[in-house]
């Protein structure tokens, strides 16, 4: 064999590794499940929106533009009469529908005069996510089109029209209903967008930190290894608990140092690119109060605890400082997946399998929870911190398990009841 | 009382026999030396004594507490040395032995280290970082460490492995002096002179069993050799 062939060929087996292939594995299956669930997103962006549609008005712009919305989109509930509201948004709700859009009275009595006719919407919000206003946006577009068509009437009309009336001859009055809240004037879109802007900071506070301070733990167990301190230290009286402990402790210390220090440079970053929509979200009640923070703080807390202590389960498997650099790549990704999934969609209006995998991440419970706390969804986030708890409990009885096993020294542990079930079975 | 008292240990890994079924006692303030090829078992058993690895059969007790039973009491009374052991490269020398001086009694922390200090003989280098140390300072620095926290065994897993003479020859008389003062010392060794002039008892252990136990002068006699060597290179080829 050659000297390149034997070269590569012991690289390739050094690099061929369970520790390599396993991490990878699991993500690629992540992904995977991710794919399947979000291609139902666009299979409904593809759709026409599920609407209902009351026609007060039966003259000539208000029958263009219900025949348009009628071909265009899918209506579900059609009436004659603005009483019908409440009896409308149930039954689009029921349909899984996105808005009822009432057209008034004086329609097109206004558009004639030169004033501008209003499409009354009634949003019904599903959720907060910028996935979940697709179909609101798809609606946002039907009724710009509508507004295009009535445009080029009056133009083919009426060559003397006033031509900044002509360009917009229509407006939308907006109410969105969103977690048995009324947000008069914003559509699910504005929320949506306000929102994310808004919640951004979190995730990427908790992915900063989970990344810095996963990196910190695993590197520490890999270099206690590498440098031939472990032994020594399994052998000083100090519960195994205390070792475990302190290197979790030490890491989020340490870990919250640099989200610190890496997050003010964030926000001067963000603040280049901040702009206003002119909409404040203190005056429709979407603030969060001191309670709430105390709330995210211990949802944060928890994950980080949970997030380290995985961490160090991790560094066990890691034999020296290169190996630990692969170990890190999962905990990247886990970190990573939540933050995306709660950027761009609603945990409410996940597929399940989305859902589930959502909530098994430790890391996705901070992230989710300010948006939770703003329409008092204290369940998620209560439920959140006892699952992210007991996660945490369950990892850290495990790694102080392996520390007790020898495991941590030789690569093998003594399962004395696997051993008495393969003596059953052979 | 003895020591430590070792029945028919037995250590496995996955399906390899390391140690199989050895037997044998120290006595207080004794220095016992463990010999034996390379692969025999000897760091497999020093490490199951202390309580690094589990058992898989037999039964040892080190200062009357059972060690699988009672591991954090016997942690509070020995002192290992691994072959190849190493500091935490970031810390002075001072700051090292400080460090594992807190995990005992408060009151007796400055003795300790003081104690740490004398024995590493450093000098001022003590409060330099340890990745600046010669492999010769490391292992005083690790040596001093063992000894330091008064232990009432030490394991030494060939204490002057890869030392010059001079340090060799200076390790070994603190491990005397540290049994003459009460500790007793439980030490593995491919250096038969040391073993010679260190150990009050030996035991020849070769494919995981002690094949021989006893003074080094009554084993010189039994094999009519002229030295620990002699007798260790006619036990392993018997």
């Amino acid at each position: 064999m050659s000297g390149l062939g034997n070269i590569t060929k012991k690289e390739i087996r050094e690099l061929l590794t369970p520790a390599t292939f396993v991490p990878i594995i699991m993500v690629a299956l992540i992904f995977a499940t991710m794919g399947t669930s979000l291609s139902g997103l666009q299979e409904q962006a593809l759709e026409p929106p599920v609407i209902g549609v009351i026609v007060e008005d039966d003259t000539t712009y208000s029958t263009m533009a219900s025949t348009i919305l009628k071909t265009m989109a899918k209506s579900v509930y059609n009436s004659t009469s603005t009483a019908d509201l409440q009896e409308g948004l149930e039954v689009v709700k029921q349909h899984d529908g996105v808005a009822v859009i009432i057209i008034p009275r004086n329609f097109t009595d206004q558009i004639q005069q030169e004033k501008q006719g209003t499409f009354e919407v009634y949003w019904i919000m599903k959720g907060t996510g910028l996935m979940d206003s697709i179909s609101s946006g798809s609606l946002e577009s039907l009724l710009s089109y509508v507004n295009t068509n009535i445009s080029k009437q009056l133009i083919k009309q009426n060559t003397t029209v006033n031509a900044s009336f002509v360009l917009s001859p229509t407006k939308r009055l907006e109410t969105t209903s969103y977690k048995n809240r009324e947000f008069v004037g914003l559509s699910p879109n504005t929320i949506s967008g306000m929102l994310a802007s808004q919640s951004m900071l979190i995730p990427i506070v908790m992915m900063m930190i989970i990344i810095m301070a996963g990196g910190i733990v695993i590197t520490s167990m890999a270099l206690e290894k590498e440098n031939k301190t472990l032994e020594t230290l399994l052998t000083l009286p100090v519960k195994r608990t205390s070792i475990v402990s302190g290197k979790i402790i030490a890491a989020a210390i340490i870990g919250l140092l640099l989200a610190i220090i890496y997050m003010i440079g964030m926000q001067f970053y963000f603040q280049g690119f901040t702009f206003s929509v002119g909409v404040n979200l203190a005056t429709y009640g979407l603030v969060l109060n001191t309670v709430d923070f105390i709330w995210i703080g211990v949802s944060l807390f928890l994950a980080l605890i949970a997030g380290l202590s995985l961490c160090m389960l991790l560094g066990t498997f890691a034999k020296n400082y290169k190996s630990a650099q692969t170990l890190t790549f999962p905990i990247t990704m886990l970190a990573l997946i939540p933050m995306f999934i709660t950027m761009f969609a609603d945990f409410d209006t996940l597929p399940m399998a989305l859902k589930v995998l959502t909530f098994a991440i430790p890391f996705s419970h901070p992230m989710m929870a300010s948006r939770a706390l703003l329409f008092d969804d204290y369940l998620l986030v209560a439920g959140g911190i006892v699952y992210v708890g007991i996660f945490a409990m369950i990892t850290i009885s495990i790694v102080v398990w392996v520390f007790k096993t020898d495991r941590l020294l030789t690569g093998t542990t003594k399962f004395k009841w696997l051993k008495g079930l393969k003596r059953r079975r052979f | 009382m003895a020591a430590v008292e070792v029945k028919n240990l037995v250590k496995r890994y996955g399906s390899m026999d390391a140690v199989k079924g050895i037997t044998f006692s120290i006595n207080e303030g004794e220095i016992f030396g463990l010999i034996g090829p390379n692969g025999a078992g000897k760091t497999t058993t020093l490490r199951v004594l202390s309580t690094l690895l589990s058992i898989n059969g037999g039964s040892v007790t080190i200062l009357g507490y059972d060690l699988e039973k009672q591991a954090a009491e016997v942690r509070k009374h020995i002192s290992y040395l691994p072959e190849d052991a190493g500091a935490y490269k970031n810390l002075t020398g001072r700051a090292y032995l400080q460090f594992i001086a807190n995990f005992f009694d408060p009151k007796e922390v400055p003795a300790m280290v003081q104690k740490g200090i004398q024995i590493t003989d450093l000098g001022g280098r003590i409060d330099d970082r340890v990745d600046t140390y010669s492999k010769g300072m490391m292992r005083r620095l690790l040596v001093g460490r063992a000894l330091m926290t008064n232990p009432k065994l030490a394991i030494l897993d060939e204490p002057t492995s890869g030392l010059d003479v001079i340090n060799a020859q200076e390790i070994r008389k603190l491990v005397k002096s540290t049994a003459q003062s009460g500790t007793t010392v439980l030490l593995s060794s491919h250096n038969m002179l040391e073993v010679e002039y260190l150990c009050d008892r030996i035991a020849l252990i070769s494919e995981g069993k002690i094949v021989q136990e006893g003074k080094p002068k009554t084993l010189m006699e039994k094999y009519n050799a002229r030295n620990i060597e002699e007798v260790f290179i006619r036990t392993v080829r018997e």
